[in-house]
């Protein structure tokens, strides 16, 4: 299901901030179906859900997601990287604020980090070939019983392509050449709680496989179709329920139907002055079940919590029937929290139907900022004291060298000579002033919220323990063009893909005092394994601190390397992801923090949480789904 | 003179760890002593003693600045400046393989480096740092024992040239551990320099390899196994020596004369040396091994990621097991690359024909064995395409000291052991053979695989495998100490044993048996003779031990109890085995019985005490002198 691979809603550099700047330019994305508060009324849908108001008659994301999304890449189809007529670099569409931007240096800096070259280009089919596609195979008698409910459908070749995956770099390379093993066999739109009940009722009847998806945006192999699966299997696409069902101001929660995606979510609660300040970067398509699914984490967490704080009731159909709560409380000690089962069973229990979630008003202020370090063992320092004295802001990261020179070469084309002279003398105060070693700094990204007050007050307090630590304050644009790093490099992996270069992003969590040795050694373990690969030019493995917490971290890593010269890219490109996550476990570190387990990274599940862990999540799937009808085979 | 002071000043600017951090001696003390290891121990023996942790604190300083090298440029130039100078004196010649040194100047640059020399001799880690300033190399930080710091001024130099000093037994003290682990990690986390130690933990007073000390390689892989650094290297070093500096110190020694205390006025009094010659020394450095790459695969991560690094933790089993795997792999490429002179072949001949050889068979048998120690993988150094009259020649004058020739025939040097009395003969003969046997030691290990099948053959006196095997398996048990074998791969020896043999035609094997082919009887008997010495050698300790010894008895009554039953029997005439006189074989063969559980062995307070159970030593021998066949349990796959 719906996970968080990278991708933040964009705002462009050079902005003054405010609170709603960031909403606004998400709420920019949506064209066509503006939800004007006039347009309330009672809801046509037959699902009666107690005092709902009315739900918008379609997101942002539509039905046939290939009239708006790529279908062999990320994101919306009018939003790429292109090289232009002029070989520079350039954003396409206008989505995003690097939207008909030219980012003069991007090219050198792909070629000098990938020794790539853009006379050897690698293409995508142009469009989906139907007649690749395997034929749906379903069952006339469940036909007639679906039909029946009036559930909506298709049998339609792309909506089952679409389904049939998320965005691991195998499964987007698999469908620019064209290649299709097991997809769904039909898709269905339930718009209700009460249409999933049927769903899956007529499952267990007709001894169906069940996978549901809410935003696609998986990157732990979590959609793929088990390749053995013999019966048919259906995709839950759970986008049209998407209401939010009510707001409670006094208890300040929300009821939500799990298919809403991040940006209808926070855009709706917007109307009322709410938001409930989840932001994974992948919030403009990736779902609330998603979330939920896959215990996602979003980049605001130190204000708002992950996705387990957030969630104060969860409504989940199983075959063996409905699972919820009794109240919607904010704590209760009933035994093992049930919550725990569901959030992170990645739609091998069943599938989240309604949601109440925490919401905060909107907040009045929000400002930007960023700290340069000498070098990142300073930095993770830094961080480290923050996270101990308990001042993060909503978001810190810090990004390594690599990244900060990355960010750099994605700098759009400096407007006036005024500028550039700003910049020049920015580089020399720190470089030549103050010593820093342009190819061993780093920088860390900063992004407060709140009321002005506070904000002013807590911004000074970050950045005096910055200084402590030889950090200097280098500007809200630096920090903004970080974030907007978080969301381009989803899109930069499909220009990659189109110059032989293939790259993906893993994460894991760690304890603050193995972070610089988890971070170095995987870097070093990545390079190792490319080079015993016969991988010609050197990867570019890059690192960022995403997350702070007490007793700990989160670390992002990125990695692509040029694979001119490999016949077998993909399987060498997994040898070596296989080989860093050793690392990462060698080092200490989790699984992972927030994409999940998937089929990706099964292997290693028994050595993460004991055979006898790993028994006791068998037994729970044993009881509530015996017949396996949720066969998607992630997370056991 | 001159070209000397000119190697000494030279421009110096080693290459150096990618990840390094400069820094001072000073600093890395106090690194040290602020460490969260080195805190962590002392406020838990605060609160166990009850004594102030300042004090504790001040102790831990001390056993710094006991402990810590000062590493100063001055020093190793004025090292290099007399060490050129008495080196050129003492040897003719070091020769040492180029690539091997390249690929250590590689090896420092990617990772931090545990350098891992064998250890004959005090010459070893002076020539070693004499080595490394040549080519430029960052210069190693030595552990050293302490006793060199009672050499007044040397010990200081040595300090100076990067010696760090460890006391020979600290296993109680905790802060001592403490202190002096966090030293060696912290000069090998921050790449520092290429930490150096000897795996045998001591001189090899009979030029065999020593079992492996796992102590202090614990320490060095302890980084890697908490993931602090990506990798180590750990770089076997082989450096053999024609003549060793120490040879007859090392007999009188053996032979119960105390080894003199290290002092300044002692290595004085060795300038005489200086007017000696010492022959050529071979330094192979060898391919550098990655930690990493060893363990990929054997290690559980899992004690590592659930218990904070800092915390003093008993290594694992599965981890002592690794220890000890490394240890001896890392022993076993020393003597892989160890290179033998033309005269150690001869030493070897010589033994098995004395009192006396004609010098012309001495040479025919030498260029024999010449030929079969290079079937075996013996790395023969045969000096420029010598004809092996004169590389032997030259091998006799070297060594003067030991044989001489007489009419033609090569005899042992035991000047005054005719006229004297017969314990004076004895002991002057001990100790030419001791020392003629330091130079066909050197053989022993190389050759030890097929010799034992060859022992075996002959001690079973049958053809089928399967006894040849229980009775190889028995020796390699008992001579787990004497030499070096790799653990827990009886098969695999025996197999190599089996096939070296069928490789130089001295036997042939089916499924089920084993045949000595004709010619093979030379060889095999041949093979025997070279480890009888350690044959009838532990026989008698254990007729020692079974019949005169006490029930219960420490090591300090042992040695000599035993030497004196020895000596008597050589002076009745009773036994010609002179090296069973050696306090080396002595001791491994006590230990061997208390591996097989036939002596128990007890820590009191004053040393260990040995108890006797005389029924498994009565067995032990009576299944060496071949009048029970040996009963063990044959591996299923044979």
């Amino acid at each position: 299901m719906a996970a968080s691979a990278e991708e933040a809603a964009g705002s462009g550099p050079g902005s003054p901030s405010s609170a709603r700047r960031r909403l606004s330019v998400i709420s920019g994305h949506l064209r066509g179906s503006p939800w004007a508060p006039g347009r309330e009324g009672p809801s046509p849908s037959p699902c009666k859900a107690q005092g709902a108001p009315a739900a918008p008659a379609s997101g942002s994301i539509p039905k046939k997601r290939q009239e708006l999304l790529k279908w062999n890449g990320w994101g919306y189809n009018d939003s790429k990287f292109i090289f232009n007529k002029k070989g520079q670099a350039e954003f396409t569409g206008r989505r995003y604020r690097l939207g008909g931007m030219v980012l003069p240096t991007f090219k050198e800096w792909i070629e000098k980090t990938f020794g790539a070259s853009l006379e050897h280009k690698s293409t995508s089919r142009a469009s989906l070939n139907v007649n690749d596609v395997p034929p749906s195979v379903v069952n006339e008698e469940f036909l007639r019983d679906l039909i029946a409910t009036k559930i909506s459908y298709s049998q339609d070749a792309e909506d089952r392509v679409f389904r049939g995956h998320g965005h691991c770099l195998h499964e987007i390379f698999a469908l620019r050449e064209g290649i299709f093993r097991r997809i769904p066999d039909i898709v269905v739109w339930p718009v209700c709680h009460e249409d999933v009940v049927k769903i899956v009722e007529l499952a267990c009847k007709h001894s169906l496989c069940i996978i549901p998806f809410g935003g696609g945006t998986s990157v732990s192999s979590a959609l793929e179709c088990p390749e053995e699966e013999k019966r048919t299997i259906v995709s839950l696409d759970t986008s049209q329920m998407n209401r939010i069902l009510w707001i409670d101001e006094k208890n300040l929660t929300a009821c939500v139907e799990a298919g809403i995606v991040g940006q209808d979510l926070e855009k709706q609660l917007a109307e009322s002055g709410f938001c409930t300040g989840h932001e994974p970067d992948s919030m403009e398509f990736s779902s609330l079940g998603g979330w939920v699914a896959t215990r996602a984490s979003g980049m605001k967490k130190n204000i708002y919590g992950n996705i387990e704080d957030l969630v104060i009731h969860i409504k989940m159909v199983t075959p063996r029937g409905i699972v919820e709560k009794n109240c919607q409380v904010p704590r209760m000690s009933t035994g093992p929290d049930i919550h725990h089962f569901i959030m992170g069973s990645e739609g091998t229990l069943g599938v989240v139907t309604e949601v109440t979630i925490k919401i905060r008003p909107v907040p009045e202020y929000q400002k930007y900022g960023s700290v340069v370090f000498p070098n990142f063992e300073r930095g993770v320092a830094c961080l480290r004291e923050v996270a101990k004295q308990r001042c993060a802001p909503a978001s810190i990261r810090l990004v390594d060298n690599a990244q900060f020179q990355f960010g750099h070469a994605l700098k759009p084309q400096v407007a006036s000579i005024f500028t550039s002279f700003l910049d020049g003398l920015k580089k020399f105060y720190i470089t030549k002033f103050k010593g820093f070693d342009p190819n061993v700094l780093c920088v860390a990204t900063l992004l407060f919220e709140g009321d002005r007050e506070k904000v002013l007050q807590h911004e000074k307090q970050v950045y005096d323990i910055a200084t402590k630590f030889g950090g200097l304050a280098a500007g809200e644009d630096n920090g903004q063009r970080g974030y907007m790093l978080t969301f381009v490099i989803a899109y930069l992996r499909d220009l990659g893909l189109d110059y032989y270069i293939i790259g993906e992003s893993f994460e894991t969590s760690v304890p603050w005092d193995r972070v610089l040795d988890l971070c170095r050694n995987v870097k070093e373990r990545i390079a190792r394994e490319c080079k015993e690969k016969g991988v010609q030019f050197a990867p570019f493995s890059t690192c960022r601190v995403t997350q702070t917490y007490d007793a700990g971290a989160c670390v992002y890593f990125y990695f692509a390397f040029n694979y001119r010269g490999i016949s077998d890219p993909i399987h060498v490109y997994e040898q070596i992801e296989r080989a860093a996550r050793e690392e990462i476990l060698a080092n200490g570190g989790s699984l992972s923090h927030h994409h999940g387990v998937g089929k990706l990274r099964k292997r290693w599940m028994k050595e993460s949480i004991s055979d006898v862990g790993l028994g006791m999540l068998r037994s729970v799937k044993e009881y509530v789904d015996p017949n396996n009808i949720f066969g998607n085979k992630n997370l056991l | 003179m001159s070209s000397d002071l000119r190697y000494a000043m030279k421009c110096y600017a080693p290459v150096i760890y990618k990840g390094l951090s400069p820094c001072k001696p000073s600093a890395i003390k106090s690194a040290v002593l602020h460490s969260e290891q080195v805190q962590y121990v002392i406020r838990q023996l605060a609160k166990e003693t009850g004594e102030s942790s300042d004090i504790i604190q001040e102790a831990a300083m001390e056993i710094l600045d006991e402990m810590g090298h000062s590493m100063q440029l001055g020093a190793v130039r004025f090292f290099a400046f007399t060490l050129s100078k008495i080196f050129k004196r003492l040897f003719q010649r070091v020769c040492v393989n180029e690539e091997g040194m390249q690929r250590l100047q590689q090896a420092i640059q990617e990772h931090p480096v545990v350098l891992l020399p064998s250890h004959r001799s005090y010459v070893d880690f002076l020539m070693l740092s004499y080595l490394l300033y040549t080519y430029d190399l960052a210069l190693p930080v030595i552990a050293a024992g302490i006793d060199f710091l009672g050499m007044k001024i040397v010990g200081e130099l040595l300090r100076r040239a990067g010696a760090f000093f460890m006391r020979r037994s600290f296993g109680g003290n905790r802060l001592y551990w403490a202190v002096f682990a966090e030293y060696v990690k912290t000069m090998l986390r921050n790449g520092y320099a290429p930490v150096e130690f000897f795996l045998e933990g001591t001189r090899s007073r009979t030029a065999k390899t020593l079992t492996p000390k796992f102590g202090l390689l614990s320490i060095v892989m302890e980084p890697f196994f908490k993931r602090e650094v990506f990798d180590t290297y750990l770089v076997p070093i082989s450096i053999s020596y024609e003549r060793i500096l120490e040879e007859s110190l090392y007999a009188y020694e053996l032979l119960g004369v105390p080894k003199p205390k290290e002092s300044t006025s002692g290595l004085l009094k060795a300038r005489r040396i200086l007017s000696d010659n010492f022959g050529t020394i071979h330094i192979y450095v060898g391919q550098p091994v990655s930690l990493r790459t060893l363990a990929s695969g054997r290690i559980n991560r899992c004690p590592y990621n659930l218990v904070p690094r800092h915390l003093p933790q008993k290594p694992s089993e599965d981890i002592q097991e690794f220890v000890s795997d490394v240890a001896y792999k890392m022993e076993l490429l020393q003597i892989e690359n160890m290179v033998l002179s033309p005269w150690v072949l001869a030493a070897a001949v010589l033994l098995q024909n004395l009192p006396a050889m004609d010098f012309e068979l001495l040479i025919e048998k030498t260029l024999w064995l010449k030929g079969l120690t290079q079937t075996f993988g013996g790395f023969i150094e045969w000096p420029d395409n010598l004809c092996a009259k004169k590389a032997i020649t030259s091998g006799l004058a070297l060594h003067s000291n030991v044989v001489c020739l007489v009419d033609g025939h090569v005899v042992l040097n035991d000047k005054g052991a005719e006229g004297g009395a017969v314990g004076e003969i004895v002991f002057k003969r001990a100790l030419a053979i001791l020392m003629c046997g330091t130079y066909r030691n050197q053989l022993l290990n190389v050759f030890v695989r097929p010799s034992l099948v060859a022992v075996a053959l002959q001690m079973t006196r049958s053809f089928r495998k399967e006894e040849v095997y229980s009775c190889f398996s028995f020796l390699r048990d008992v001579f787990s100490d004497e030499f070096i074998f790799f653990p827990g791969i009886s098969l695999k020896d025996f197999e190599e044993g089996c096939f070296l043999l069928t490789k130089c035609d001295a036997i042939q094997t089916t499924q089920q048996e084993i045949y000595p082919t004709d010619k093979g009887s030379v060889v095999i008997s041949f093979l025997s003779a070279m480890f009888r010495p350690f044959l009838e050698g532990y026989q008698l300790i254990f007729r020692y031990l079974s019949k005169e010894a006490k029930a219960a008895f420490t090591e300090k009554q042992f040695i000599p109890g035993v030497r004196n039953f020895v000596f008597q029997l050589l002076e009745k005439g009773n036994t010609q085995c002179y090296e069973a006189l050696s306090s080396d074989i002595q001791k491994n063969a006590l230990a061997a019985l208390v591996q097989l559980g036939a002596v128990k062995k007890k820590k009191m307070t004053n040393g260990f005490t040995y108890s006797i159970n005389q029924e498994a030593v009565n067995k032990i021998l009576d299944m060496f002198d071949s009048r029970i066949p040996v009963q063990k349990p044959v591996a299923a796959r044979l």
